[in-house]
């Protein structure tokens, strides 16, 4: 009996898996884009139920330039590779930043915003002492600011949303010194933070700007330096299978154009309030 | 022979699996396994006492207690255990009144709050699952014991409820069953039980047919022991009720 539970759940399975080699064949005319929709301002969901963010509108302005009809598609964050590789959508645009171990399993465009990281905590809260200090590129070796952050830090409580470059340099740079709590929505994370459940959270500072400027998290503020480079990589890209080099030639020409019409930067200054775009 | 011994004997993949990952995540899913039974257990006692009661009071004739006991069964069977848990967890915390309360120190963890969605949800199910089991009990056996002068406490304790119990026992290992699986949904809110797990190690090497695989193989076992807990009760209490399989 249990042998045969075994042995269906294991056929089911390949079917499964023998779809994981997705190939696309033929010339573009539909691209389908993948995106969160939960990690707003870059994509969120409107009261309506509508993708809304400015990856939304970029992507939407990136396929009229490749003169392709484009469906975006919502999906989990902790899923978005996986059915990206399963055909289930041929392109990623989800705040995602382009890192080394992405890039073993994806392909990226050329990036096209970069936003730093940023801890932030409850004004009330003991590790609110720190302060803010300047901007620190982790490309360029040890920093004193991350340092103080570490020592502040020590002991209590991190949230990060699971599977991101934020998740990646707690686990790499505070390791056990806190206690890592890891969310499936940036949203869940602003809500534990602001709940008092957590310490300290670590997100990219426009998505914790825009909850704070939502009136939800008023009492929440930023501390230690901001953060870029090394684990969060060179900035945020459209991702993409490894097998398609021809979308991905397709969207970096795409990008360049937005990029020199200036209305990359346009995109992103309406939902971001600044211009983050690169 | 140690477990990465033998993982690192296998082949990397098989048939498009990625073999030696799933062998290497075994021992990791299994750390889960603690607090997914200690999740069931604290909250299938608390819950089954819930229920007794609250069955106890739907049958007891007050009008006050049938509502009472009717309502909290119609939302907390009507409504997702999903919601259920996210309600408790992130909709509490949203409001002063809880937050400044001395009941801040339960509602702040995730373990309680996940415990007390579960009880919560498990006792309406359960109540409903107690209240067939006692009005099933024949209503002669009721009259003979009667007609012995049982009356009361007695007549539940050697009449009543032995045989309400064993009438809602396949009933309630279903239950059982379910709660296994819905430990599962605390996961969305940051307990590592096998799901979190689970979902922490796909999030870190992009490959969820392999871990669910191995997830699901988890709670197969774990409701394997249950289905034949419950068997042994059900052939040890009623014998007169079971075929010979």
């Amino acid at each position: 009996m249990n042998k045969k539970i075994i042995m269906a759940l294991f056929g089911a399975t390949l079917v499964t898996s023998a779809s994981a080699l997705f190939q696309h064949n033929g010339p573009w005319t539909t691209v389908k884009i993948g995106t969160e929709g939960a990690y707003p301002p870059w994509n969120g969901t409107s009261a309506s139920g509508q993708l809304e963010g400015a990856e939304v509108d970029l992507a939407m302005d990136l396929c009229a330039r490749m003169s392709v009809e484009c469906v975006l598609v919502a999906q989990d964050w902790d899923g978005i590779i996986p059915a990206l590789q399963n055909g289930k959508y041929d392109a990623i645009m989800a705040g995602m930043s382009i890192t080394s171990e992405r890039m073993e399993v994806i392909d990226f465009s050329q990036g096209y915003a970069t936003e730093p990281a940023s801890f932030s905590t409850l004004s009330s809260s003991s590790v609110a002492s720190l302060g803010v200090s300047g901007n620190v590129n982790l490309d360029l070796g040890p920093s004193a600011d991350v340092d103080a952050l570490k020592a502040a830090l020590n002991g209590s409580v991190v949230g990060v949303q699971g599977s991101t470059t934020h998740e990646n340099f707690v686990r790499d740079v505070l390791g056990s010194s806190v206690t890592l709590k890891t969310y499936d929505t940036q949203q869940n994370l602003e809500l534990d933070l602001a709940a008092g459940r957590i310490d300290a959270a670590l997100s990219d500072s426009g998505s914790m700007e825009g909850f704070i400027a939502s009136g939800n998290g008023s009492d929440i503020v930023f501390i230690g330096p901001k953060l870029g480079g090394g684990q969060f990589g060179p900035g945020v890209g459209v991702g993409l299978r490894q097998s398609d080099s021809d979308l991905k030639d397709m969207f970096n020409k795409a990008i360049n154009e937005a990029r020199a019409d200036g209305t990359l930067a346009t995109h992103f200054t309406k939902w971001f309030g600044k211009d983050i775009s690169m | 022979m140690s477990i990465d011994g033998i993982c690192i004997s296998l082949p990397k993949e098989y048939l498009g699996l990625k073999v030696q990952l799933m062998c290497d995540s075994l021992p990791k899913l299994l750390l889960g396994i603690p607090l997914t039974i200690e999740l069931v257990a604290i909250s299938l006692s608390i819950g089954f006492v819930l229920a007794m009661c609250i069955a106890l009071m739907r049958i007891s004739g007050s009008r006050l207690l049938n509502i009472v006991s009717r309502s909290y069964v119609f939302y907390f069977r009507g409504t997702p255990l999903l919601v259920q848990i996210f309600l408790i967890y992130y909709g509490l915390a949203q409001f002063d009144l809880i937050k400044e309360s001395f009941l801040w120190p339960f509602f702040r963890e995730a373990y309680w709050c996940g415990i007390l969605a579960l009880t919560l949800n498990t006792g309406a199910y359960t109540a409903e699952i107690i209240r067939g089991g006692l009005q099933s009990v024949p209503h002669g056996q009721i009259e003979s014991a009667r007609s012995m002068g049982m009356s009361g406490i007695l007549l539940y304790r050697r009449v009543i409820l032995p045989i309400a119990f064993r009438q809602a026992l396949p009933a309630y290992g279903n239950e059982m069953i379910l709660m296994v699986k819905g430990t599962s949904l605390v996961s969305t809110i940051t307990l590592m039980e096998i799901t979190g797990i689970a979902r922490h190690i796909i999030a870190k090497y992009w490959t969820p047919v392999e871990i669910f695989l191995i997830a699901g193989i988890i709670y197969l076992f774990i409701n394997y022991l249950v289905t034949r807990i419950v068997r042994y009760a059900e052939n040890r209490y009623t014998p007169y009720l079971q075929t010979n399989e």
